[in-house]
């Protein structure tokens, strides 16, 4: 598999970056930079990733269904991540994520039949002090309301 | 250092210090439950079923992973212990399906052993369990995850026991699922090793789900005859036929090893190809004939060709119990008069026993495999082609620090630990090991394995280099088959007898044999010379001892159907000269060990060189084969006692050029291989043949 | 960027240079007393630096609250092996929001916090192991140590001073376990994030089989201080044995939830009421998750009590990550139980029974029971349950959700009653949420 040039000149640098013949350390971050590129998980990833690091794809296959974040299905262009842990939840974070079920048209995991959008309910994401919290990819989103939510996903929507 | 004193429910118990107090406990017969911990592999602390209290700690402790300490007191079975074992299994059996009416486990599992004794009588568990289908990971290996109580035994022995890999653990918390290593598949040794470990019934052979519950089966503790390391199987017999294969007490040389041969390619034995009636050959075609006719067929020819004074030759077997091959042979120089009598030779045992002339304790055990600091190995792929002394190398790295050295021509295995490796070609080897002189002067002890690159006057250098470390050497010449050993020892040679002893006239070696153009009678018992070589002798009468139609056996006059070594008492030799005892399992109808046959031959013939039953026969052998004198209650109780079968000059050439090993792997086993349904079906199982995707 | 205003009784140590144009620049850093303790400690000998910390009383802010210097002096001196500094910014733990601020605004403070711990131990390698979601802070810690890099304070010979010392960030990939500082070794090591077998402790066998040491994000934050300023201004901001002070994250039913800098000891109650500006729309408080949602609550006649270590571990429960999450009157109980065991069940790794299974089975039982199928008996066998997972598993995280479960159904029996026979929840008023 070939990545985008910033992607390998990334990778280069993390194998570099762990003691010497201990490779293997570049897997979790690997795996998650190269499936923010190339949108999933598949077998062809794990056995890439496992001959750049130099393990078994088993022993890939062992940590992508490890960490939530890593992916064997496609995900939604925006996949919308709603915390609905301890300090978000008595914020409204589980209507929120009610909220965005319906406004999406889809369920926890799912993602929109034309691929913009998937909807996870996620754990705590840091942001307790800011409840309720979602991110949209990467990006935080404090004191999220239904209302704001709509905003956000309709501004996206727009930009596609 | 001294030992540890601790005290474990009111006993007071000495222990070497690093003992974990679950070993402690076993030591003066307290059992500590547990899952995951499995001797010789690594703690995990996994299944947390050995909590045991110990005083002046707050918790419970793991007994698994816990040294004895001195002055410590441990209860084992105190209210709160059994509490927490309770409700340990009260959690594990949430999610668990409690099939055991249809389970393969049932009434062998140890989840329901523990639950009997310490487990919660009623389920306060209601509510929806989990559920994933069963998969198939290989012609061999089943998977049932819901069954599955994630003590991680498998991996750890696929892992640390086999140096495989091919397990592992994929997804997170209680959707965590033992995996195999090719997303749906597995591609392995295929050795069961994973099946016969697991306490419960999550992993389960291909061979034997569903065919059984275990108390139906009577247990008949044997060896296994596909090759020359004889480790003890247990073989699951019903209604005369074979169902299972494994070492289920552990007992026996090899401990919890079994390999796919060991363990799966007793299938031979109901081979619909396998010969059930003797066939003698008419009007140029091979027809079935009772036994009474073949005999006599067969004794009628032999005692006309010995009045005139015609030419005998026999090859015997490197599978056959050396009661058997010494009887042959017997029958070969004392019945026909000939020396005329070889076998397949795999390795140069003549000559390294020559070269030991003189020193004591210099063949090396299976257990020393396992237990010397140091060991060399020479020529050999020993994962595929001896895999239970390569099992026990692996085991001496992982729990002695062993120092492995390998000189192979191609990659192996064992290279995976060896302190130092070289890459030789064929018959360099010898130049090769000389490099490694200064690091193995170095080791306190060394033990070198040697397969059939070094023969004849190599092994000669070999030992001159060995005496030359100033170190404890011991060897083992690797042989091929269950019995290679044996049928040397045993005297199925042209120039020695029994023991090596010389012979005042020497026959004709194998490969003269098959050229004598006058041969008049060639007798076969379990080989298949014919399958490479053409009988050069048009005129000779064939008589074949097999259990298949092979294609010596084609060329036969008259086939006796053989009994295989699941059917017949007796001893065989290992290849580190180890002998045990064969036990029969069960009877195939029509056949008869090849013991049997030649006697009931020479009895038709009106000789007499003595009773056949295997004890005789085996009383007459430790009187007359040096070593094999054996103290016999260890082989009667399934101990494998090792012989020396010569200390002295052996004075005959062991003609290097005919000792060719056969280069079986793990998934082929001489003749019989192919007619092990299991073993061709993992041979052709193509990497991609489960390839549907996983649910 | 800051989130919510910062409060006037806040004692700003470790986040005085918040709010500072550029805060997170080497500019703003070294004009704001940046890199002095480094240079001090390059004056100190390992022994000194070590006992400094030690007499600062600094304990670790990750959750167990172990003390640093203690820790440090665990690295064995003469290894043959290189040893490592890690530091944990997995921040994953319910209610915590802290650490993500300090890499935010702050990142040259962490940096030479793990120069000093590296010159301590002897290490001269550090892995800033970030969660996965906070992909935007391993891109901020990045291009703080480049900056640093560039201009001297990272790398070879660090201003001349001989010291040697490179830093690394390394992405989780979501998994609260890895946070436990045994399974994040295995897990920077590229595996799944199982915990190891103690002992051995990591500061003798840690990452790649070497000495490691281990300490959270804030934890080394406030080395710079201790160093520069003196063990003793540090120490006499908390009470005895509990050094320094701690970022607050204040979230739940109150007016102005935000993270605040407290001295350690300062009482629960002005936190919620003067620094948290009060229960919101003035609703009764019910009880308080101290410092994360593994820490047993509090409930509201309980939260007069000073917040440190010692005090909160005499009241049965902990002083944790800091993540102090307050609850009011109309919080149904049964629900939040079921979330915290929603989240442990999820994030149990899955290594041990009691953990895997407890876990599983609790989460069950109390949706179930949310739903209004519960019975009388589940009550006493939530928390008989809890207490056969409490102590038992391999790692803390078994404890961690027995803990708060165990103190839930004791400490609000009513709410689980209230549930019974199939009554709807009694607050489901009150579950129009307030997004506030
Ligand atoms: C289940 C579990 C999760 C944890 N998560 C975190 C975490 O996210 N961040 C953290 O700093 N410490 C976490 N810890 C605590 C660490 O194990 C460890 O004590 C800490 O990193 C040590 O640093 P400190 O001494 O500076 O606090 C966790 C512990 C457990 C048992
Ligand atoms: S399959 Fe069997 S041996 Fe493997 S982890 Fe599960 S219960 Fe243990
Ligand atoms: S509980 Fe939602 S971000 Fe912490």
């Amino acid at each position: 598999m070939t990545f985008s040039p910033e992607l390998e000149a990334r990778f280069a640098k993390m194998l570099e970056s762990y003691p010497p013949g201990r490779t293997r350390s570049a897997v979790v971050p690997m795996l998650l930079y190269a499936q923010d590129e190339v949108g999933h998980i598949s077998h062809e990833l794990i056995e890439e990733v496992a001959r750049r690091c130099k393990v078994t794809p088993l022993q890939v296959d062992e940590v992508v269904g490890y960490y939530s974040m890593l992916h064997k299905k496609p995900q939604g262009k925006v996949h919308v991540q709603v915390c609905t842990n301890i300090s978000c939840l008595i914020d409204g974070g589980e209507e929120l994520f009610q909220h965005a079920s319906k406004t999406l048209g889809i369920g926890n995991k799912e993602t929109t039949p034309d691929g913009q959008f998937s909807l996870e309910e996620v754990e705590c994401i840091g942001a307790c002090s800011w409840a309720p919290a979602i991110q949209m990819n990467y990006d935080f989103h404090h004191h999220v309301t239904p209302e704001k939510l709509d905003k956000l996903i309709d501004e996206l929507r727009r930009k596609q | 250092m001294s030992d540890i004193n601790l005290t474990i429910d009111g006993q007071a118990v000495k222990a070497a210090p690093g003992t974990l107090v679950i070993n402690a406990a076993k030591q003066v017969g307290i059992e500590i439950p547990s899952f995951c911990y499995y001797d010789g592999l690594q703690s995990v602390a996994a299944c947390r079923m050995c909590l045991v209290e110990i005083e002046k700690t707050p918790k419970l402790q793991v007994a698994c992973t816990t040294p004895v300490a001195e002055g410590m007191v441990v209860r084992t079975e105190s209210p709160t212990v059994r509490e927490a074992r309770k409700g340990t299994i009260e959690f594990l059996l949430t999610n668990h399906p409690l099939d055991c009416p249809v389970c393969d486990k049932g009434g062998e599992c140890e989840l329901q052993d523990m639950t009997f004794r310490y487990g919660a009588g009623e389920s306060r568990f209601v509510e929806q369990k989990l559920h994933v289908d069963e998969q198939q990971w290989s012609p061999v290996v089943f998977f049932d995850a819901p069954r599955c109580i994630l003590c991680y035994r498998c991996v750890r022995v696929c892992d640390e026991g086999m140096g495989v890999n091919a397990l592992g653990v994929i997804n997170r918390g209680a959707h965590a699922e033992i995996a195999p290593n090719h997303f749906d598949h597995l591609e392995c040794d295929e050795c069961g090793m994973c099946i016969d470990i697991c306490p419960v019934g999550a992993l389960t052979s291909g061979m034997y789900r569903y065919k059984t519950r275990p108390w139906e089966m009577h247990h008949v503790g044997t060896i296994c005859t596909h090759c020359s390391n004889g480790c003890k199987t247990t073989l699951g017999v019903r209604n005369n036929q074979i169902i299972r294969g494994n070492n289920r007490d552990q007992s026996g040389i090899n401990g919890e090893f079994l390999c796919i041969k060991g363990r799966y390619a007793f299938d031979f034995v109901h081979s619909p190809e396998r010969l059930q009636s003797p066939m003698l050959r008419k009007n140029g075609a091979l027809e079935p004939v009772s036994w009474a006719e073949a005999l006599s067929a067969v004794a009628q020819k032999l005692k006309e060709v010995k009045a005139r004074g015609g030419k005998f030759a026999v090859i015997g077997s490197n599978h056959t119990t050396n009661e058997e091959n010494y009887y042959l042979q017997k029958f070969a120089r004392e019945a026909l008069g000939t020396a005329s009598i070889d076998h397949h030779r795999t390795g140069d045992v003549p000559t390294l026993l020559d070269a030991l002339s003189g020193k004591t304790g210099a063949l090396a055990t299976t257990d020393d495999l396992y237990n010397r600091k140091a060991i060399l190995v020479i020529g050999s792929d020993l994962s595929q082609q001896h895999p239970f002394l390569a099992f026990q190398i692996r085991a001496n790295y992982r729990h002695h620090n062993a120092h492995i050295y390998t000189v192979t021509a191609g990659p192996v295995r064992e290279q995976k630990q060896a302190v130092r490796s070289i890459m030789t070609i064929p018959g360099q080897e010898l130049e090769d090991v000389e490099s490694l002189r200064d690091q193995l002067k170095a080791e306190p002890e060394l033990v070198i394995v040697f397969g059939d690159a070094i023969k004849g006057d190599g092994v000669h250098k070999l030992v001159a280099f060995g005496d030359s470390l100033g170190i404890p050497v011991k060897y083992v010449c690797l042989v091929d088959y269950s019995n290679s050993r044996g049928a040397s020892d045993m005297g199925l040679s042209p120039r020695l007898g029994p023991g090596y002893r010389p012979v005042s006239e020497p026959g004709l070696a194998y490969d003269e044999i098959l050229a004598a153009a006058d041969l008049d009678v060639f007798w076969v018992v379990g080989a298949n010379p014919l399958k490479q070589n053409a009988l050069a002798s048009e005129k000779a009468f064939v008589v074949v001892n097999e259990m298949f139609l092979t294609e010596t056996a084609l060329r036969a006059d008259v086939v006796f159907p053989a009994a295989s070594a699941y059917e017949k008492n007796g001893t065989v030799t290992n290849v580190c000269g180890e002998v045990q005892r064969l036990k029969a399992g069960l009877q195939v109808m029509g056949t008869k060990p090849d013991l049997e046959i030649i006697g009931l031959v020479s009895k038709e013939m009106g000789i007499n060189i003595g009773i056949w039953t295997h004890d005789k026969v085996f009383d007459e052998i430790r009187t007359s084969v040096h070593g094999y004198n054996i103290p016999l209650p260890i082989v009667a109780s399934g101990g494998a006692a090792q012989t020396t079968p010569v200390n002295g000059h052996v004075p005959a050439s062991s003609r290097p050029d005919l000792i060719q090993s056969s280069r079986d792997t793990l998934f082929t086993s001489g003749s019989l291989g192919r007619y092990s349904k299991t073993l061709s079906s993992v041979l052709e199982a193509p990497g991609g043949l489960y390839s549907g995707e996983r649910p | 960027m800051l989130y919510n205003d910062p409060h006037p009784l806040e004692v700003k140590i470790v986040t005085k240079r918040f709010g500072l144009p550029n805060s997170a620049s080497l500019d703003t850093y070294l004009a704001t007393d940046g890199f002095k303790a480094f240079f001090k400690a390059m004056e100190m000998t390992p022994e000194q630096i070590i006992e400094e910390v030690k007499l600062s009383a600094l304990r670790g802010r990750g959750g167990a609250g172990f003390p640093a210097g203690l820790k440090w002096s665990f690295v064995p001196r003469n290894s043959p092996l290189p040893k490592y500094v890690i530091i944990n910014a997995d921040e994953s733990e319910p209610g915590t929001c802290k650490d993500r601020l300090l890499m935010e605004n702050d990142p040259h403070q962490l940096l030479e916090g793990i120069l000093i711990a590296g010159r301590a131990i002897g290490a001269h390698k550090g892995y800033i192991y970030i969660r996965g979601e906070y992909r935007y802070l391993i891109e901020a810690m990045d291009r703080a140590i480049s900056e640093a890099y560039a201009r001297g304070y990272l790398g070879k010979n660090i201003q001349d001073t001989g010291f040697d010392f490179d830093i690394y960030t390394h992405s989780g990939a979501g998994a609260y376990e890895c946070g436990e500082e045994t399974a994040l070794l295995d897990s920077i090591e590229g595996k799944r994030g199982i915990p190891r077998m103690k002992p051995p402790f990591p500061a003798v066998v840690g990452a790649w089989q070497a000495p490691t040491l281990i300490n959270n994000v804030e934890t080394l934050s406030a080395v710079p201080a201790i160093i520069r300023d003196g063990a003793a201004a540090f120490a006499a901001l908390g009470p005895p044995k509990n050094g320094g002070t701690r970022m607050i994250c204040l979230s739940g039913h109150i007016n102005k939830p935000g993270v605040y800098e407290l001295p350690v000891g300062f009482n629960l109650l002005r936190m919620i009421y003067e620094v948290g500006g009060g229960m919101r729309n003035g609703k009764k408080l019910k009880a308080v998750v101290p410092g994360g949602s593994s820490c047993p609550l509090l409930k509201a006649e309980e939260c007069d009590i000073p917040m440190d270590f010692d005090t909160l571990a005499k009241v049965k429960s902990m002083l944790g990550s800091g993540g102090t999450v307050v609850l009011d009157e109309d919080t149904c109980m049964v629900r939040f139980a079921l979330r915290i065991m929603k989240f442990y069940a999820h994030e149990s790794c899955g290594w041990c029974i009691p953990c895997r299974e407890g876990t599983t089975w609790l989460k069950k039982m109390l949706q179930r029971f949310h739903d209004g199928g519960g019975q009388k008996s589940d009550i006493p066998l939530i928390g008989e349950l809890s207490k056969n997972m409490l102590g038992r598993t391999f790692c803390a995280l078994g404890d961690a959700a027995a803990m708060p479960t165990i103190s839930i159904v004791e400490k609000f029996p009513e709410d689980f009653e209230a549930h019974l026979n199939g009554r709807p929840c009694p607050y489901a008023h009150a579950a129009e949420p307030v997004f506030a």
